[in-house]
């Protein structure tokens, strides 16, 4: 049988219109140990104050649209099962993040970034419709298949202390995203994404910390796929200042 | 945008990790064994100074040495970073400052072997 319980849920809100700054405000929610986070925080729009704002779409991980700090950590609300905490849970919205309005923050950023690595199929050559598809082996799309699972919650970028730090720094799902295309045998358009990669503000303003890799509810390994990014653009960098005479 | 040179760094770092994690434990137990008294004849002075007067040896050792410095240097840096210190290019210059510093006296100390 569900158990029952009372949680004092405390949300950080933000109107930018009548508030000079963000406060807490605290609802008594009455949960069942099942519900996630996201459970008591719809409670709370349905029963206690329509004025709540936050996002969220498919509760069940997959549209990435849920992500907040809850008690300090980014998580999914969707994946934050309430029995996994004591009895009062702290919800902010994603750190590093500028706040939109509540828990609603400004994505445009983090937009940006994804689109400037391409983050699409670019063939090697064109090829007619009537030259058929594009086929690959099963060990090719092992090779990138993990790095699909992003659904772009952003978890990582408000884990990553160096995105923090550099909001220029194009951050660990974009990257992520550029090396999950560069490792698809269909593609041709890593050169492209290089040029924006393999810069300052690319993959070399990742320290490593690896915060990126332990909040993400996918387990894309962010962290991971950087790390291959940094040896492959070593590897670049030496062919083009040492061997400039090799084609790439 | 232009592309970064960091990989000068990073490589040297990248292949400095993988030394030190697979040579330096090892080199760790067998200075200890020795310290033990524990030395058989291939660490005896006169087997040592041999490997270290042969240029393959001398290779080695420049290898261990050189690359462990500019893994150390750029974890310093980065961990400097990360402790919260922004001054990042006077801590590049500082740290791999001492890893050439290091590199050279390696080297010139090798050949005087």
């Amino acid at each position: 049988m569900s158990e029952e319980r009372q949680i004092q849920l405390e949300v950080l809100r933000y109107n930018p219109e009548t508030d000079s700054q963000p406060r807490y405000q605290t609802y008594t929610v009455p949960c069942v140990n099942e519900w996630v986070v996201l459970d008591a925080l719809n409670y709370v729009k349905e029963n206690l104050d329509p004025t709540l704002s936050y996002r969220w779409s498919c509760h069940m991980a997959v549209c990435g649209s849920c992500g907040y700090m809850i008690n300090g950590e980014p998580k999914l609300g969707c994946k934050a099962f309430i029995h996994e905490y004591g009895d009062h849970i702290r919800v902010e919205p994603l750190a590093n993040f500028p706040i939109e309005r509540d828990l609603v923050t400004v994505v445009e950023d983090f937009i940006a970034k994804l689109a400037s690595v391409k983050p699409y199929l670019i063939p090697k050559e064109d090829k007619p419709i009537s030259a058929g598809e594009f086929r690959q082996t099963p060990a090719e799309l092992k090779k990138y298949k993990q790095y699909t699972l992003c659904i772009n919650c952003m978890l990582c970028y408000a884990a990553c202390p160096q995105y923090g730090l550099v909001p220029e720094f194009l951050g660990p799902a974009a990257i992520s995203m550029a090396h999950r295309y560069n490792q698809d045998s269909r593609d041709g358009g890593r050169d492209q994404r290089q040029e924006v990669v393999a810069t300052d503000e690319g993959v070399w303003e990742c320290s490593f910390v690896g915060a990126c890799s332990e909040v993400c509810p996918k387990h894309v390994d962010p962290a991971g796929a950087l790390q291959q990014v940094k040896v492959a653009s070593t590897i670049d960098w030496y062919k083009e200042h040492l061997m400039p005479w090799v084609k790439k | 945008m232009a592309k970064s040179n960091k990989p000068i760094f990073w490589g040297l770092f990248a292949a400095g990790g993988t030394v030190t994690a697979f040579v330096t434990p090892v080199l760790v137990l067998l200075t200890l064994f020795a310290a033990m008294g524990f030395s058989p004849d291939l660490f005896t002075y006169e087997a040592l100074r041999g490997f270290a007067a042969h240029w393959l040896g001398k290779l080695i050792i420049l290898g261990v040495i050189v690359l462990s410095l500019w893994h150390a240097a750029h974890r310093l840096r980065v961990t400097v970073h990360d402790f919260g210190v922004r001054a990042d290019a006077v801590v590049a210059y500082v740290v791999y400052g001492i890893a050439g510093l290091g590199t050279l006296m390696t080297i010139v100390y090798l050949l005087r072997i």
